[in-house]
């Protein structure tokens, strides 16, 4: 009997582990929420607006994170890349800044100005909307295509896989994910992991 | 892979509280003029023997960077975790996802500053697409995140910990 408890203990503990270790969220094919959030010139954004787009490259990042940091200047790139070609980039900010003050809304503004962002960085005001995508980490790519279905999700993950050295990058996922989308093709990897800053909540 | 046999000074055998300046080893990287302390920096090949046992120890490998406030917040615990059960054949081992960059300028100082008794090593491996999922195929890739160990089982943990919630899930490890 103590053996059959032990078991269940056991069960439990590995059930409530695991319930708290998967993450929820959006997986490929998902549809995606559309939101209404505060871009750094006090205009609020929503994909809606965007009539003409075939897509969106969303980003959760930040100020504070390095490792979003060292992705800022590839961001601008992708948005100046794919921008035009149907596929802006949409940066959110996902950090309860009363956590994590030097991502408030004036360090966004600053940030933006310096590194030139040529895309809206919004503020998920509350913590809305990175837990409903399954965002856990920042920098974090939703790569979304407008299907008839809506918003679905295309690729989940890194921008590529050098988050040290945009010069030594072999394999560009984001890009290839867009290209492939672009060109109707596959994806071939449709998610991706790399190490990140965990979205303060 | 080849700057980290540069900044890989092995000192498997040296005193951790050796510090005459003797022992001393100068290093080919000129911009090293912060803390000239040595550290392990292993790729996950590398890494691999630290996350497997065959004894009957008990691991807790946290996943943490100077960076990351809320590694920093949980560290003490880890500290205090790692003496508390040092003679439960308990052992600590701090993995630090700092960039090679910052290790003379940030992390070798604050390992120095806050006199961290647990074993500290750097994993530097780009490959992270591959080694996360093989650490733990939920593992997001956020960080903090822990892993405990011993030759029976292995859990994994990508959240923060206060004092009493580590030791809890130590203890199931401990029967």
């Amino acid at each position: 009997m103590k053996k059959i408890i032990g078991i269940f203990a056991v069960i439990a503990i590995v059930g409530l582990s695991a319930f708290t270790t998967v993450s929820s969220g959006y997986k490929i094919g998902d549809i995606a929420t559309d939101f209404k959030l505060k871009n750094i010139d006090d205009k609020m954004v929503s994909l809606s607006d965007y009539k003409d787009a075939k897509g969106f490259i969303v980003i959760f990042t930040c100020n504070t994170c390095p490792y979003s940091v060292s992705y800022e200047d590839r961001i601008v790139a992708l948005d100046k890349k794919y921008a035009s070609k149907g596929y802006p980039v949409i940066a959110i900010m996902p950090n309860n800044t009363d956590i994590q003050p030097k991502d408030n809304m004036e360090a966004m503004k600053q940030r933006a100005k310096q590194k030139g962002f040529t895309f809206p960085y919004l503020m998920d005001e509350g913590q809305k909307i990175s837990p409903q995508y399954g965002a856990t980490k920042t920098p974090q790519v939703y790569l979304i295509q407008k299907t008839t279905k809506g918003n679905e999700v295309k690729y989940i993950g890194a921008i590529d896989d050098n988050y040290q050295d945009a010069q030594a990058v072999q394999t560009k996922y984001v890009e290839n994910a867009v290209d492939a989308l672009l060109a109707g093709q596959p994806i071939k990897q449709t998610e991706t992991r790399a190490i990140g800053c965990s979205i303060r909540l | 892979m080849r700057t980290l046999l540069v900044l890989f000074v092995v000192i498997m055998t040296s005193c951790k509280n050796e510090t005459s300046p003797s022992t001393w080893h100068s290093t080919t990287d000129e911009t090293s003029k912060y803390v000239a302390e040595p550290l392990e920096v292993y790729d996950f090949e590398g890494l691999k023997p630290f996350l497997e046992t065959d004894t009957d120890k008990v691991y807790i490998v946290n996943f943490w960077a100077t960076w990351c406030a809320p590694c920093i917040k949980e560290l003490p615990y880890f500290e205090a975790v790692n003496a508390a059960y040092a003679d439960k054949n308990v052992e600590v081992l701090l993995v630090s996802l700092d960039f090679p960059k910052k290790y003379d300028s940030h992390l070798k100082p604050f390992v120095k500053k806050h006199e961290l008794k647990s074993k500290v090593v750097a994993l530097n491996d780009m490959d992270s697409n591959t080694w996360i999922p093989a650490i733990n195929p939920d593992w997001s890739g956020a960080i903090p995140a822990t892993l405990i160990f011993n030759k029976d089982k292995r859990q994994f943990y990508e959240q923060t910990f206060t004092y009493e919630e580590l030791e809890t899930e130590l203890k199931q490890f401990l029967k």
